[in-house]
């Protein structure tokens, strides 16, 4: 089997990584820009044609989306022709910001890693555009929903393919804001306009993070480009390297819903299923993981930066596998193994060298296989009169045979049934887990196991409750309105499958076309460089460990819910399965901590004001207004009374006069 | 004769004069009193010339008397206006210029 020949030969060596050289953009390069361009271009029609650009909006913004991909896949062609070392390709456009010393470049870099997400950002945007136009045809709405989604891709793209951490920083803040738009899309539900807002204020706090990583690296080397922030991390102080790389982790874990950050991504999934699928699972929750990667050289600066990255790696693992085997919310269920699965890729992040490639690796599978099970989950909501509750679903593999297939065929990628995608993937990362050698090695060895059984068991669950078992939908809720009627179950039209039946040959075959010959690790080498850890046991030990625990997941849910039946309405459960529910109870404990007392600072902080600040000149406004309406009364309109006091003051002023002439 | 007679002469008359313009309501009559204060400071001044032997007190009578007539002018005028509006000539009735 292929992925003996990356692991089994553990040399102890580096390769490539630091020291980045490009050439500039020429031929098919120069056409780099065109990828942003494009979605770019197709947001600004939509939003600025307003109505007019109603009728066709959905298919414009398709046209671009696949524009963009079209464009990608040239650039994938032409980098392919180029040696190793030709592959990083610098494309300036101009200059941004040009004062003295300070100098901001709008400038692309497209090289092997940037490559990779380009390919997935357009490729898994073009399929799920294609998804909306029918997932989204009885939306009036439709043609601003897919202008943020062009407004997304255009953002996503500046993201992976800037040249300098300021303009990185820009494709940030757009996919933040796309990604607000999207989640409150329906925004006349309440729940969707509180859970967008909670998305960006969350966000807010990681975006903080990465403008102080930029200030510190201004600071520390007086440029923003990745070449020369990234060429002189080893000649920088340790110190500013770790600050540096903390503030980028902050980064990550607001944007990738990483621990302590993650509250938000459960509730992103108030927003249209195409949204979460591309947004909240395929790209803008792996930023954070790009950020990571492409500052390699500032992690492996600083190996207290990258425990840290892996302690948090490994906590949302588990937190988010824990989370997901007690939600009953389809969407929510899928979101909580996104952040484990993320976590899987920042632990891996964390493992410097051993990790990077395997990392990416992992990101562009869960984008297939993940993408895939959102697309599925939207399909089976479309049949099933938007429920999501997976204890009203049951026995729906009759009703629809190709999100069953294609969906099942995900399921089996994500807890790493053998040979599929998510197998190679995520047995790559418990090998190099191990490989990191120690006590470290063999606790997040542990983790990533445990974590993959746990996958295995809530992934199996929300396979067996929707499309398995008692066919609950048939019976009426408890608590039902006097208008409901029993749902109609139906395949979803083709715009919807034929995206999840791609995805769907991406989540079988992308894990095994990127062992094969180690082809995806050579590819990424260049750039985030590759070193083999020293594996403390038998690659094949690892495999079948991880094999056994996928089983022994699957097995326990197999009891739990094909065997016994799956009541319609949520049993009590025990005190895990509560807390598990609540989410870990992380929005009261992100309240307690946090919340409650910024609302007592800012009471305080008004009272404050009112009474000290304001208090202060307020009462001195009020003595001066007092003072002079007394006074005032001396102005009586009798001229006698004015003459009186002329008089007295030329008396004062005589008397003083003669006074000092005496003295 | 003793110049200082003259400047005790001067400082009666303006004496008159300020308790006039202080304690009469009638406009007329305080005006009169201005009059008589800026006469009495007239008398003072060439007083002074004389006691000093030059002729700067004298030219200073000379601009008082100037002012004065210019500014009987628009004084009378004004008072004429208010008599017209108002049918009086008391000083205290012209009292809504105030807080």
């Amino acid at each position: 089997m292929t992925q003996t020949s990356v692991s089994s030969v553990y040399l102890a060596s580096t390769e490539g990584g630091a020291g980045m050289h490009s050439v500039a953009a020429s031929g098919v390069f120069s056409a780099t820009w065109l990828v942003i361009g494009l979605p770019l271009l197709g947001a600004a029609v939509l939003l600025l044609g307003g109505r007019r650009t109603n009728r066709f909006g959905h298919w414009l913004g398709t046209l671009f989306a696949l524009g963009s991909f079209a464009v990608a896949a040239a650039l994938f062609a032409a980098m392919l022709g180029e040696s190793g070392a030709d592959r990083s390709i610098d494309q300036h456009l101009w200059n941004w910001v040009a004062v003295g010393d300070f100098q901001a470049e709008i400038g692309l870099h497209l090289d092997q890693l940037s490559m990779v997400f380009v390919l997935l950002i357009t490729g898994v945007g073009s399929l799920i555009h294609i998804y909306s136009i029918g997932y989204m045809e009885h939306d009036e709405n439709r043609r601003r929903f897919f202008a943020y989604l062009n407004l997304f891709l255009a953002s996503m793209l500046l993201l992976v393919l800037a040249n300098n951490y300021l303009l990185l920083y820009v494709g940030w803040e757009g996919v933040g804001l796309a990604s607000y738009l999207l989640i409150g899309f329906w925004q006349h539900k309440p729940s969707a306009a509180t859970a967008a807002k909670k998305a960006f204020i969350m966000n807010r706090v990681g975006d903080f993070g990465l403008a102080v990583a930029i200030f510190l690296m201004f600071t520390a080397f007086g440029t923003f480009s990745f070449d020369e922030v990234l060429g002189g991390s080893a000649a920088a102080s340790d110190g500013t390297m770790t600050a540096i790389g903390l503030m980028l982790l902050l980064a990550a874990c607001g944007k990738s819903a990483q621990f302590p950050l993650q509250a938000w991504l459960g509730d992103a999934m108030e927003g249209p299923t195409p949204v979460s699928a591309l947004i909240h699972a395929a790209t803008m929750v792996t930023a954070g993981v790009y950020l990571i990667t492409r500052s390699a050289e500032i992690f492996n600066a600083s190996p207290d930066a990258q425990l840290v990255v892996t302690i948090v790696g490994a906590i949302t693992v588990l937190f988010g596998a824990i989370v997901g085997c007690a939600k009953d919310d389809i969407k929510k269920a899928l979101a909580a193994s996104t952040m484990s699965q993320i976590g899987y890729m920042i632990l891996a992040a964390g493992l410097g060298p051993i990790g990077y490639a395997f990392a990416i690796m992992h990101l562009v599978t869960h984008g297939f296989f993940k993408a895939g099970l959102f697309l599925g989950a939207g399909s089976v909501m479309h049949g099933m009169n938007d429920e999501v509750d997976m204890r009203r679903y049951g026995g729906l593999r009759k009703y629809m045979p190709v999100t069953f297939v294609t969906f099942g065929l995900g399921y089996l990628a994500i807890i790493g049934f053998p040979l599929l995608s998510g197998f190679f993937s995520k047995d790559k990362i418990i090998e190099a887990a191990f490989a990191k050698g120690g006590t470290t090695g063999y606790v997040l060895g542990s983790v990533t196991l445990v974590a993959a059984a746990l996958t295995a068991y809530y992934m199996t669950r929300v396979m067996l409750m929707t499309f398995f078992g008692r066919e609950r939908w048939k019976e009426a809720p408890v608590g039902a309105p006097a208008d409901w009627h029993e749902p109609h179950p139906h395949e979803s039209p083709v715009s919807m499958t034929l995206p999840m039946i791609v995805l769907a040959f991406g989540s079988v075959f992308a894990g095994g076309l990127f062992v094969l010959n180690d082809a995806f690790v050579n590819w990424l080498t260049p750039v985030t460089g590759f070193s083999h850890g020293e594996l403390p046991f038998s690659v094949w030990v690892v495999t079948g460990m991880a094999t056994a625990m996928v089983a022994l997941g699957v097995a326990v849910a197999y009891v739990q819910y094909a065997r016994r039946e799956v009541p319609a309405v949520a049993p009590q459960g025990s005190l895990v399965t509560v807390a598990a529910r609540k989410d870990l109870y992380q929005d009261s404990i992100n309240e307690g901590l946090v919340m409650r007392p910024g609302q007592y600072l800012t009471r305080l902080l008004v009272w404050l004001d009112g009474r000290g600040i304001d208090g202060f000149v307020g009462g001195l406004a009020a003595f001066i207004g007092g003072t002079s309406s007394r006074v005032r009364k001396v102005q009586t309109g009798f001229v006698r009374s004015y003459a009186l006091s002329m008089f007295g003051g030329t008396a004062v002023v005589v008397a003083a006069t003669l006074m000092a002439r005496m003295a | 004769m003793n110049p200082a007679n003259y400047l005790f002469l001067s400082a009666l008359l303006f004496t008159i004069g300020a308790a006039g313009v202080l304690l009469r309501r009638n406009a007329i009559v305080v005006f009169m009193c201005v009059e008589l204060m800026l006469n009495a400071t007239n008398l003072a001044f060439v007083t002074f010339a004389r006691m000093h032997g030059n002729y700067d007190g004298q030219i200073i009578a000379f601009f008082t008397m100037v002012v004065a007539a210019a500014e009987v002018v628009v004084g009378l005028s004004i008072i004429i206006a208010i008599f017209r509006s108002r049918r009086t000539a008391s000083v205290d009735d012209a009292n809504l210029m105030k807080w």
